[in-house]
């Protein structure tokens, strides 16, 4: 896409903004999930969303890949808009995401799940598949073997034929990150990734989740209740509760809070 | 059973499908299968062609149509009208049809490669321009192009041995009732196919009733009257023969599997198992959703021809209400998202339902097939709900499993998964 480098600056400062969204604001019919939410991030930041359950976290993900249609505010991804735009294609700009209940293609084999990712850069049409001319031939190979690539970086590669509903919950989680990363993100979004992990995981998870952001150059959002990970690893995070920002800031400025501490634990915690 | 004589299976399927094709002409040549079951055989391709496309369709990409029947009249009326007039001497059906066809596909690339500069063109307005490119094709192959090149065609092909003239345009009467059936579908996708699956089939259900309704007034709500209506369509040239059967369905069954073994197929395949997720993996759900749909009613259209030019008589109630389960219920039955089982199900219900026991059930007792049918498809739904085959595919028509990778030396190696992390699951 247009004004995007291919690497991230080594000057931290110089980096441009990612991804700005402002005023988002969001009405399930007249639920109000999420108002007036803004944030900024920059090339290669890892920024964490927090909050407690229902606060909207989700419905914010939701509305950057283009699920729903926000009621107002705008999104820009390196100065585009996004509001309007079809899931696929925001995808297809860089912006990549996995989901708080693993949503992978549960009958198709680890490899398929992510060959499917690879999908919108298969680069042969109708005619090649059907008559599977040279091209045909060769796209696949190579789309073959980048795929292998990513399993075998992420532990999966001797799973590659298996069906990815029976790997074991740990390894889907993984697959998921990995077929997101397959769709060659620039932007990626985590959407509570250490659901149903143990202490263990969660650190292992850390470890990947800083890999895969050097490996890829990526930037990183995520969502997320655990606060171990999320202090642990964030740079920046933004806290909402019912619908809005709370507050936001560095990991131990946002964890001395009141207002954090209140929405998490109530408000006796504070006295 | 070939690979111990380390035959690979693509060159097996080739020997068994080679071997089908000369027994069954030798037996037809031969005399020992009578027109009787050479209409059965015919019939029985025909409508595993049917089911393999209602089985892209709702078994590998989740959209539930009902349909294909309505598809299936298009192809058969459409190709059958192309060859009724053309032993009349008259050229026009084959010139509109080839011709109205082209001009269609032509305008509507144009419209959607228009309409794709446009972020957010509502269904209806995108719809709206594709039929307006489609009625102008036809409209111009109507009006100008019959008029100005239908004689010197006729007499083009005419200069040519008849028996010639005749296998080429019976080849153009199959190709132009699938591409018709191709191009409506599409058209009937784009609105349609938005609408969640079971919507979906609703509205490709009121589809083949309107189909339906439509060719029971063919003579008088529509300028067809050599298709007469209600009381059915005779003359159709008996033109189908084992050969063009054979090729047909050989053409089917590679499309299919070709398209669903490319990375087409995958997409295919992924918005049958998550379609949020396949959204959300770049992948145009919308697309691949018309193209499985256009692909099978493609083969519908095809079939509809074969099945035309071998019975050379068209009815109506042949594309009914009810004969428009018939490939649902056998693609249930062989296991939805198995070729296999489509192409074992299709032959053997046409064998089983028209073959053996019309002919041996006792007279008057013909009825009774329709209540043997549903008992056993309800005692199939019992015990075996997955159908007859499950996914299970013969190795030809199986997803090839890529070999495991060699593994090259690691950039940055990832810690090995402990045992624990299974634990949890």
């Amino acid at each position: 896409m247009k004004g995007r480098p291919e690497n991230l600056s080594p000057d931290v400062e110089a980096r441009p903004v990612i991804l700005e969204i402002e005023g988002l604001t969001h009405y399930f019919d007249s639920l109000r999930a999420v108002h007036d939410f803004s944030v900024t991030i920059k090339e290669g930041e890892l920024v964490g969303l927090i909050g407690p359950n229902g606060a909207g976290k989700t419905t914010v993900f939701n509305l950057i890949t283009g699920v729903y249609r926000p009621t107002a505010g705008s999104i820009r991804y390196y100065g585009a808009q996004l509001v309007g735009l079809p899931s696929h294609e925001i995808v297809q700009m860089g912006i990549a995401r996995t989901f708080q209940n693993i949503r992978l293609f549960a009958n198709l084999t680890v490899l398929d799940n992510v060959l499917i990712a690879y999908h919108p850069h298969a680069g042969y049409g109708l005619g090649d598949a059907i008559f599977r001319t040279r091209r045909y031939r060769e796209r696949e190979k190579d789309m073959i073997e980048r795929s292998q690539e990513f399993l075998e970086i992420f532990g999966l590669a001797d799973r590659q034929n298996d069906i990815a509903g029976s790997l074991p919950y740990g390894l889907q989680r993984r697959l998921e990150i990995a077929r997101a990363l397959a769709t060659q993100p620039r932007l990626l979004l985590l959407d509570e990734p250490a659901a149903g992990m143990n202490p263990q995981e969660i650190d292992q998870l850390m470890e990947l989740i800083h890999f895969i952001r050097d490996r890829f150059q990526l930037t990183i959002f995520l969502v997320e209740h655990r606060m171990r990970l999320v202090m642990n690893i964030c740079e920046w995070i933004t806290v909402m509760d019912f619908g809005e920002i709370i507050a936001r800031g560095k990991p131990e400025e946002v964890r001395n809070n009141p207002q954090v501490i209140e929405a998490y634990l109530g408000r006796q915690a504070i006295r | 059973m070939f690979r111990k004589f380390g035959i690979n299976s693509s060159l097996s399927f080739w020997l068994v499908s080679l071997g089908i094709f000369v027994l069954v002409q030798v037996l037809i040549s031969a005399g020992i299968i009578n027109p009787y079951w050479q209409n059965i055989i015919f019939w029985g391709a025909a409508i595993t062609m049917v089911s393999l496309g209602l089985n892209l369709i709702y078994g590998f990409n989740g959209q539930f149509s009902l349909g294909q029947f309505g598809f299936y009249a298009i192809g058969a009326y459409a190709s059958a009208d192309i060859t009724y007039r053309w032993v009349r001497q008259d050229p026009s059906a084959l010139v509109v049809v080839i011709f109205g066809s082209i001009l269609a596909l032509v305008f509507m690339f144009g419209v959607s490669a228009f309409l794709r500069r446009f972020y957010g063109v509502a269904t209806l307005t995108k719809f709206l321009f594709h039929l307006l490119a489609t009625v102008l094709g036809f409209f111009l192959a109507v009006r100008f192009i019959n008029p100005a090149i239908g004689k010197s065609v006729y007499a083009a092909l005419n200069a040519l041995p008849s028996e010639v003239s005749q296998q080429i345009v019976f080849f153009l009467a199959l190709v132009g009732g699938a591409t018709l059936a191709g191009i409506v579908s599409y058209l009937f996708g784009i609105p349609v196919l938005e609408l969640g699956s079971d919507y979906f089939g609703i509205a490709t259900l009121g589809f083949t009733i309107i189909v339906k309704v439509l060719l029971d007034n063919t003579d008088t709500l529509l300028p067809f009257p050599e298709m007469k209506g209600a009381r059915g369509m005779v003359g159709i040239p008996k033109w189908t023969t084992w050969p063009w059967v054979f090729i047909c369905f050989m053409a089917v069954v590679l499309v299919m599997r070709n398209l669903l073994h490319s990375s087409l197929g995958r997409a295919i395949l992924s918005v049958r198992e998550d379609e949020r997720a396949a959204e959300l993996m770049g992948i145009d759900t919308a697309s691949q959703k018309i193209l499985a749909f256009v692909v099978g009613s493609v083969f519908a259209g095809l079939a509809g021809g074969i099945r035309a030019h071998d019975q050379a008589f068209l009815h109506p109630t042949m594309f009914g209400f009810l004969p428009s389960f018939n490939p649902l219920i056998i693609i249930v039955f062989g296991g939805l998202g198995s070729m296999t089982g489509t192409i074992i199900t299709g032959f053997f219900w046409i064998f089983l339902l028209e073959g053996v026991l019309r002919l041996y059930l006792p007279e008057g007792f013909e009825t009774w097939r329709f209540v043997v049918y549903p008992l056993v498809l309800l005692a199939m739904m019992l015990l075996r709900p997955q159908g007859l085959m499950g996914r299970y595919e013969i190795a030809f028509l199986r997803r090839p499993l890529p070999p495991l990778r060699v593994k090259k030396e690691m950039p940055v190696a990832v810690e090995p998964t402990p045992r624990a992390e299974e634990a949890v699951a």
